[in-house]
């Protein structure tokens, strides 16, 4: 067969498109040029100041903060919403199905402002609360559709086995259900997990004073240009850490 | 005979069908039983009731004398060896075993020792470590045995076991089978929709159409004296006379008279009074072939017939012979043709018959 140059052509300018705006960031996070126009030389400088800024790093604990409980409560809820999905078929469960897929669809913002007059009709302070109550619904439906598809699997004599060699029902649960799911629900908490730390849109309708996140707090450093080298620095960093999650997850879902 | 495990008038219905339909039966310790009948006719529903997955609408289930019909299945003195197998894939094999002794909360060296020698048994020790995707049908086959025999059940279930395997291991399994019922003495309860392995296997076989059971008997008597047109099909093959009952004989023979065929003498059974309708069944090897007529005198019914065809099978030689609108299956054992030195060919003309003891009489259930 004769080789055809057009396929590495294509993987190339894909590669490009891709990942040229990260090397440029990455490239002018130790640029000591202010603006980035030209290389001026290598420098920490970026990284010393981001280090210096305090509030980056509030705003970074606050997010993680969100991130993981709101993964977490999500992890439990779509799981259980999963399992009641699965196993129960009325006019109740497809009503269900469609509110749980609906944050999938639905756009951004307008989650954004309906939780928002949600909030204010309720009487809810935005704050940490309100934010975590927001992450935690749309990652629900994440978490929610990833277990569904490994308990489309889930092979239920397997519990019926469970129970006839005597576990009780909560037994064969745990020790049969939940260990065969646990990868599903790990790589849906993960998948959570990204997409609530990245979040801006819905955040911002939700957060309060005090309660500015990290996407919130690099909103708002863009629009002074000296902090835009610290915003290259950062990115750098979170680059980084979202490589190891990547790899991270996409082993737990090869093991699933 | 003491009964052991009891099927006391059970009914199962889901939505309008009756998936079981009012059946009794009763299990000796020990035996090995099968419920045989073609597909969807309630033996999983059956299994499923005694194991505790599912609710009889109606009856009981006594295991040693206790009603377990209420009981959940893990509470339930019965393991269940599954179609699937239903082996858990993240436990290895040795886990997989010791499942059920854990789950009793039994002492770690009596789960130990239980399951290493439950393993010798099946004779997978030394795949212990091993997970059960790692592991042949044939393999997989005897962890679920084993992981249902290490809890010493009073009665063992098992749905089709043999069903996944191919046929070569499918025979080697259905001996180790054997072996292992022998070793155990545990009852077994075989379900299965083959009457090889059922025959082969069981002290007594039920045999199921429908939801409901057609007769109950060991092997012998089943293919022997089937009760029913449908027992006799399934366990092997039948050919099916209708006729009239004529002359009642005092020594337990009656002559049954069959259009288009004579009035061959057979054994009455004690069941069937004069100018009754009845049907008559031949097994095709109990029929004999000749190119001339038999000489054995009155007692041998005899017809006249014409080879339509024959098929070879190795072990036996089939033919089909046209008596005028009957066509009568005939088998015999040996290639060679009993009456000359050759096979009937097509359209010779031959005589079948068969000994008064051989015919039997069958319920008439569709025949008007
Ligand atoms: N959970 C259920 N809901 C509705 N109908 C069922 C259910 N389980 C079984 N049935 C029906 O009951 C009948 C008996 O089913 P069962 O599984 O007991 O048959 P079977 O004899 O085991 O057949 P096979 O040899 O195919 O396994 C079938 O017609 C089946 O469709
Ligand atoms: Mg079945």
């Amino acid at each position: 067969m004769k080789r055809s140059w057009i396929p590495s052509l294509i993987t190339l300018g894909v590669v490009l498109f891709l990942f040229a705006p990260l090397v440029v960031l990455v490239a002018n996070s130790f640029n000591a040029s202010r603006f980035g126009g030209e290389w001026e030389g290598f420098t920490l400088n970026w990284y010393e100041k981001l280090w210096a800024a305090g509030e980056v790093w509030e705003s970074l604990w606050i997010t993680l903060k969100i991130a993981v409980s709101a993964s977490l409560a999500a992890m439990v809820l779509g799981t259980l919403a999963a399992y009641a999905l699965h196993r129960f078929r009325s006019w109740l469960q497809n009503v269900h199905h469609t509110l749980i897929t609906l944050p999938l669809v639905m756009p951004d913002i307008l989650m954004g402002i309906s939780l928002l007059a949600l909030f204010v009709l309720t009487g809810i302070e935005t704050g940490l609360l309100t934010i975590w109550i927001a992450h935690v619904t749309f990652c629900l439906s994440f978490v929610t559709m990833v277990v569904l598809g490994r308990l489309q699997d889930f092979d239920f004599t397997l519990i019926d086995a469970a129970r006839d060699l005597g576990a009780t029902r909560a037994m064969a649960v745990k020790k049969v259900l939940l260990p065969l799911l646990l990868p599903g629900v790990l790589a849906g908490g993960l998948l959570a997990f990204t997409l609530s730390i990245d979040d801006y849109v819905i955040t911002f309708f939700v957060s309060g004073p005090g309660t500015t996140t990290l996407p919130l707090r690099v909103a708002s450093m863009m629009r002074t240009s000296r902090s835009l080298p610290m915003i290259n620095a950062l990115s750098t960093l979170l680059i980084a850490s979202t490589f190891v999650l990547a790899v991270l997850s996409s082993r737990l879902q090869r093991r699933a | 005979m003491d009964d052991f495990l009891v099927i006391d008038h059970v009914t199962k219905t889901f939505g309008a069908q009756r998936a079981v339909d009012d059946v009794s039966l009763a299990v000796s310790p020990g035996e090995a039983f099968s419920l045989l009948g073609p597909s969807g006719c309630g033996k999983t529903t059956l299994l499923r009731m005694i194991a505790g997955f599912e609710r009889p609408d109606r009856g009981r289930i006594l295991v040693a004398g206790q009603d377990i019909t209420e009981l959940p299945p893990e509470q339930r003195p019965v393991n269940t060896v599954f179609q699937n197998y239903a082996l858990f894939p993240h436990l290895n094999v040795w886990e997989n075993v010791a499942f059920g002794l854990r789950m009793g909360r039994r002492p770690r060296e009596e789960i130990r020792s239980g399951v290493d020698r439950m393993l010798e048994l099946v004779r997978l020790a030394e795949h212990a470590r091993k997970r059960p995707a790692q592991l042949s049908g044939g393999q997989r086959q005897r962890v679920a045995i084993a992981r249902a025999l290490v809890n010493r059940p009073q009665v063992l279930l098992l749905d089709e076991p043999l069903a996944a395997l191919d046929l070569k291991l499918r025979q080697h399994m259905l001996m180790e089978l054997n072996t292992i019922h022998e070793q155990v003495g545990t009852t077994f309860i075989y379900v299965t929709h083959d009457q090889g392995e059922a025959m082969s296997l069981s002290n007594r076989i039920a045999v199921m159409n429908a939801g409901k059971v057609e007769q109950i008997d060991s092997p012998e008597h089943l293919y022997e004296t089937p009760r029913s047109s449908f027992v006799a099909t399934f366990i092997g093959d039948a050919n099916f006379f209708t006729g009239k009952a004529v002359e009642m004989q005092h020594e337990g023979y009656v002559r049954v008279m069959i259009e288009g065929l004579g009035s061959p003498l057979v054994l009455s059974n004690g069941v069937v009074s004069s100018n009754q309708m009845l049907r008559l069944m031949v097994r095709p090897e109990k029929i004999s072939l000749t190119l001339k007529r038999p000489l054995s005198g009155e007692r041998v019914n005899a017809f006249p017939g014409v080879v339509e065809d024959s098929s070879y099978f190795g072990s036996h030689t089939r033919y089909r012979i046209r008596a005028g609108e009957h066509l009568i299956t005939a088998q015999l054992q040996r290639s060679r043709f009993s009456g000359g030195e050759i096979s009937p060919a097509h359209g010779t003309s031959v005589w079948m018959s068969f000994h008064p003891d051989e015919g039997r009489i069958v319920r008439l259930e569709d025949a008007a």
